[in-house]
């Protein structure tokens, strides 16, 4: 196996305040990692060390077979950075940046030129090339940062919360782009609040927060470790609730199922279950046998896998950091009639 | 090619994008040729008939507004600076293999290609309306090169403020200050007339050095009396003085800034 990056316990503090609490950290060559975190915990911090814009208080990296502390420049030269703002120069046009990047990369003037060209056109970008960047669409601007990290094929592309900001259309285009640098055996760490980003994308995901990363894996390694399949119930009143948690909890005896999650407020209980049609009948028998289920208060049922939202909050128990995460439902939700 | 041919592609790359922005906004690039012109007029035509002592107006004036313009255009390059920090282009240089002082030298180059040209219009419009000089080649040459000093002296020290502001708002008051200062010293009118403490102040400042090293060269006396040569060692003391501390100090800040 051959790593573009290898990382191991990398720290930073700022004054008092710790961001990176000793992070490893392996890249496969022609990956895409997911670094998946909340606001503040430390994404971007890691992002600047590994691009060399900032000095690790302590811990080694290698990154394109280049010390990350002894040889910056070896390291500057492997990579490229599209950062969480887009990095280009809104004054110029989509041409000029491009030229301007060929040019910092000695490419040669004509050289330069031909290569932006190709870009433009590679990105969508032709009928705009003459326009300031300031003109362009949040959607834009990312393709053309994209394309500057580009001009020279890198071994490694960061892409610091690529679709931050993005309407959802521009979100999936730019997941399209991605994928297709990804084919081009560019590795890649992504780093997103979006789970469903990360779940879209990438081969390997960590979980970053409070300057650790909790968990990593494929991202159906993670949901799995939840059980297959979740199955959710939504009582109408709080009699049938009260009355199904009862006949569910662990003192009622013997079930065998157990209770996720329960959501007082919401009148909700998830379970997980194998998926089986059989075991959906069993819980949904035990409901009406215990009054769970009623003529008048029947609750809705819905079976979903978990999702990376459901991993992040099991890993972390804070509803809150997930909540910055509008995340749409993954597809393999399905809604079921009772 | 060598690594020092590369610093230079870099440099002439990194000047050629902040002309470019100089020139493409267009609100700032109207004052900033406006300003030259319009402050000339104003002095010699409207301040100047009540200013009338030793000979015209314009024949005093020149100095000054080189000056002026220069402090302004300093204001200019901390602006632009700090707003290039404040995006996430410089991150982008950065994690390229460029040399990264080509960054800062591109917006110090840029400066002084900014001013020059204000400078060249302060002297045009000046000769246009009747300003007679000394027409020595070797004076011009001297007042020449303490300007290119002066404003590359007061770039640099833009650069630092500009890296130290936090931002272009705050930069934007450094303009300010730049511009107020040399009223308070020999540029429009002579110090004989100022209360004691601002007297102090106007004859102690660089500004006033440079200013009546420029005037001694071109119009051959000074307003304060001194000789050209001693008011000269005063300005290049402190132009270099300034350029001394100035140069190593915006480096050690971009530094700092940009890798914690």
């Amino acid at each position: 196996m051959s790593y573009t990056v290898i990382a191991e316990g990398i720290r930073k503090s700022f004054g008092a305040q710790v961001v990176l609490d000793g992070v490893d950290l392996a890249l496969d060559r022609g990956s895409v990692f997911g670094l998946l975190g909340p606001n503040g915990a430390g994404k971007t911090t890691l992002v600047r060390i590994l691009a060399t814009l900032m000095r690790p208080d302590s811990g080694r990296a290698t990154v394109a077979g280049h010390d990350l502390l002894t040889d910056p420049v070896g390291v500057k030269g492997a990579i490229s950075l599209t950062g969480q703002y887009a990095a280009v120069d809104d004054v110029l046009t989509g041409r000029e940046n491009l030229e301007m990047m060929a040019g910092l990369l000695h490419l040669g003037r004509r050289a330069a030129r031909a290569r932006a060209a190709e870009l433009l056109a590679e990105f969508d970008l032709t009928d705009a090339r003459d326009r300031r960047v300031r003109t362009y669409s949040g959607g834009m601007r990312r393709r053309l940062d994209l394309a500057a990290s580009m001009i020279r094929r890198p071994e490694l592309l960061f892409l610091d919360e690529p679709t931050t900001g993005l309407d959802p259309r521009s979100r999936e285009q730019l997941w399209g782009t991605v994928r297709h640098l990804a084919a081009q055996d560019v590795t890649i760490l992504l780093t997103t609040q979006y789970l469903e980003e990360a779940d879209q994308l990438a081969d390997t995901v960590g979980m970053l927060t409070a300057g650790r990363i909790v968990a990593r894996g494929t991202p159906d390694e993670l949901k799995s470790s939840l059980g297959t399949e979740i199955v959710r119930l939504r009582f109408p009143d709080a009699r049938a609730y009260q009355s199904a948690l009862a006949a569910l909890a662990p003192s009622a005896g013997g079930t065998g199922f157990t209770i996720e999650a329960a959501d007082d407020g919401a009148l909700r209980i998830d379970i997980p279950t194998d998926g089986s049609s059989a075991r959906l009948r069993d819980l949904l028998d035990l409901l009406v046998a215990t009054g769970g289920s009623t003529a008048a208060g029947s609750p809705r049922v819905s079976t979903h896998r978990p999702s990376l939202d459901d991993v992040f909050l099991a890993l972390t128990g804070t509803a809150d950091t997930a909540g910055a995460t509008p995340a749409p439902r993954s597809a393999t939700r399905s809604e079921l009639a009772r | 090619m060598s690594s020092l041919t590369y610093d230079i592609v870099d440099s002439r790359i990194m000047v050629g994008r902040c002309l470019r922005r100089s020139w493409r906004d267009p609100e700032a690039f109207f004052t900033a040729l406006m300003l030259p012109i319009i402050l000339m007029l104003l002095f010699v035509y409207v301040f100047g008939g009540a200013l009338r002592d030793h000979g015209p107006y314009v024949d005093y004036v020149v100095p000054g507004l080189i000056v002026l313009c220069a402090g302004f255009g300093a204001g200019t390059t901390a602006v632009a600076l700090a707003t290039d920090l404040a995006g996430g282009i410089v991150d982008r240089f950065r994690s390229m293999p460029i040399r990264a002082s080509a960054i800062l030298l591109g917006q110090v180059a840029a400066s002084l290609t900014r001013n020059l040209l204000a400078t060249a219009l302060v002297i045009g419009v000046g000769l246009g309306i009747g300003w007679r000089p000394t027409t020595s080649v070797w004076r011009w040459a001297g007042a020449l090169g303490l300007i290119v000093l002066f404003i590359l002296a007061l770039s640099w020290l833009a650069a630092a403020v500009g890296l130290l502001a936090g931002g272009p708002e705050a930069a934007n008051s450094f303009t300010f200050v730049l511009m107020f200062l040399p009223y308070v010293s020999t540029a429009f009118v002579p110090t004989d007339t100022m209360p004691s403490v601002l007297r102090g102040f106007a004859e102690n400042q660089p500004f006033t050095p440079i200013i009546e090293t420029m005037r001694g060269l071109w119009m051959g006396h000074t307003s304060t009396g001194a000789s050209t040569a001693h008011e000269a060692l005063i300005a290049l003391a402190w132009t270099l003085g300034l350029l001394a501390l100035s140069w190593p100090a915006a480096t050690h800040l971009f530094r700092r800034t940009t890798t914690h």
